[in-house]
């Protein structure tokens, strides 16, 4: 892959990210807004609008049954974003690697297709304070349908993982499920670490990379994870094409999740055969359009250079929590060193209500998040109701960071 | 920001009428999931008429201040006027325009959906 270390020509390693140039890529920008909002869902470039748009006018098929001309082609389109997708994240097949729609759905089938079949009474499923409610209401749910123990790991009052506390919980588990990148503190677990553990304790690691695999480097080999899951919207690609990896010889045990066309092998009156893996496990006619979208969108990403996009969005975030700390009464959520948080921040203002602060940064098309963020264990523990988050990607500028910071400025005036 | 923000909606942020708990009251608690807003709406009614109003909980400017006005509103109010109190009451009391903010009217009528509940299971 191009973004690989030492695979990339120098020359193009050591440019920094333009991203006044990359903006113009993105029609959306024509309107005016101040996109602050990534970590709910990236903007698209046209690169990707058009491979979804040319998809249609030219290859518009359903796959894996027609034969011909553009059937083929449009199997062959699906079948190479699948490769694509395997060296994106370094897996060993593209037999590895499952279309989902979100990362909901690759949550949901490691909980069906793994879970029931393996789960038992007096089971334990490990996940920590710090999740997603995708990464936590499955495996909930698993544990209680199956009589199972279900621990949570805390966090310390800095907002990282406690991980002594995790690998506490761990004992006895037969399930870890921990995100690489959290969706409001920032904080990124050691996931590798985390695997290990895991393993010597006889469980499998579900990683949740939603918010880690737009912009940094994924590679389940070396993290040694059993699945990891990622939503394709979050990192330019349409909506309705996500990804779920599964180590090859865990997903040949596993039950499909849906039943129907696609996945068999055979069908007969009394018995059905299931087709090989990942087929067995994407039942019914796929998003090919979508699916077709992220494999421009991986590529869009990839000649960029996940490495560029890390260190821009790094320094956008060191400049935004220093503008943030202009605002009086402003906390932020999650550790203070940009090097140790993803691209987001997530803060609260005394006397000001998060939803206020939204709707007042709206009026100057400054778009940012306001509520639990889908994390309301995580706000709990925090002793907040909501927060207000604003995330960036490749596309936002300094500029974009100053005018958060003005907006702001005039509701802490409003509110004084 | 200044067509929704006005300065008396800000102001009844800061200092709300009517907050509080009345004892021995009829009471009704509502919540709005997408941000956590939560208000406790107390009528103290007798002989089929509002004696007092009050509310307590927490939320954006816009519930407040909709919770604040709102109170005051239904204070004497019989039971029989209150089943027919709905959304445009609410809106004329707070005076701002939310037809194009879906997510904000909710805020604006979580006092109402208080009442509502309220009146359930008051009413016969
Ligand atoms: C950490 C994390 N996990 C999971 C999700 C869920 O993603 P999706 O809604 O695409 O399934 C999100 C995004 O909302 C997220 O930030």
């Amino acid at each position: 892959m191009m973004w690989r270390k030492g695979a990339m020509p120098p020359t193009w390693r050591e440019k920094m990210l333009d991203a006044k140039k990359i903006r113009k890529d993105f029609p959306v920008f024509d309107t005016g807004i101040i996109y602050l909002d990534s970590a709910a869902t990236s903007q698209k470039p046209r690169q990707v609008i058009e491979a979804v748009s040319n998809f249609y006018k030219t290859k518009n098929s359903n796959v894996a049954r027609g034969l011909y001309r553009i059937a083929e082609e449009a199997t062959m389109a699906y079948e190479s974003v699948r490769k694509k997708a395997a060296s994106f994240i370094n897996a060993r097949e593209a037999g590895e690697i499952i279309f989902t729609r979100n990362t909901t759905e690759g949550a949901n089938l490691v909980m069906r297709g793994w879970g029931e079949k393996n789960m038992g009474k007096g089971g334990k499923v490990a996940t920590t304070m710090l999740e997603h409610h995708t990464n936590f209401v499955p495996w909930q749910v698993l544990a209680k349908r199956k009589g199972a123990e279900f621990a949570v790991a805390e966090i310390t009052d800095e907002g990282l993982l406690d991980e002594a506390d995790l690998e506490q919980k761990i004992r006895g588990a037969s399930l870890v499920a921990v995100s690489a990148a959290s969706n409001v503190l920032g904080t990124m677990p050691d996931t590798k670490k985390i695997c290990r553990i895991a393993h010597d304790n006889g469980a499998l690691c579900f990683v949740d990379a939603a918010q880690y695999a737009p912009s940094i480097p994924v590679n389940v080999k070396e993290m040694g994870c059993d699945f990891l899951a990622f939503s394709g919207h979050k990192m330019l690609a349409p909506f309705g094409a996500g990804v779920l990896y599964g180590r090859h010889d865990i997903l040949e045990d596993m039950d499909p999740l849906l039943y129907g066309s696609e996945m068999i092998r055979e069908v007969h009156p009394d018995h059905s055969e299931w087709a090989e893996i990942p087929h067995k496990f994407e039942a019914g006619t796929p998003a090919v359009d979508a699916v077709v979208g992220l494999g421009a969108a991986m590529d869009y990403l990839s000649s960029a250079g996940l490495e560029n996009i890390r260190n821009h969005e790094m320094e956008l975030v060191k400049l935004m929590l220093e503008r943030l700390s202009e605002i009086k009464g402003l906390e932020i959520l999650g550790p203070e060193d940009p090097g140790r948080r993803g691209a987001l921040v997530a803060f609260t203002v005394e006397g000001v209500h998060p939803h206020d602060i939204s709707a007042m940064l709206s009026e100057d098309n400054v778009c940012v998040r306001s509520g639990h963020h889908c994390a309301m264990p995580l706000h709990t523990r925090l002793g907040v109701a909501a927060s207000t988050r604003a995330s960036v990607y490749l596309y936002n500028t300094k500029e974009d960071i100053d005018a958060l910071a003005e907006s702001l400025h005039k509701v802490e005036k409003l509110f004084k | 920001m200044e067509e929704i923000y006005q300065e008396y909606i800000i102001e009844l942020y800061k200092n709300p009428r009517n907050y509080g708990e009345i004892p021995d009251s009829e009471r009704a608690e509502v919540s709005n999931p997408t941000c956590g807003d939560r208000i406790t709406l107390f009528l103290k009614i007798r002989d089929g008429i509002v004696q007092n109003a009050k509310f307590t909980g927490h939320g954006c400017a816009i519930s407040q201040a909709s919770a604040s006005l709102f109170t005051g509103f239904i204070r004497g109010k019989s039971l029989e006027e209150l089943s027919g109190v709905g959304k445009e009451d609410v809106l004329s009391l707070l005076r701002i325009d939310l037809s194009r903010n879906p997510t904000r009217m909710r805020c604006a009528l979580l006092p109402l959906d208080a009442l509502k509940k309220l009146l359930k299971d008051v009413l016969p």
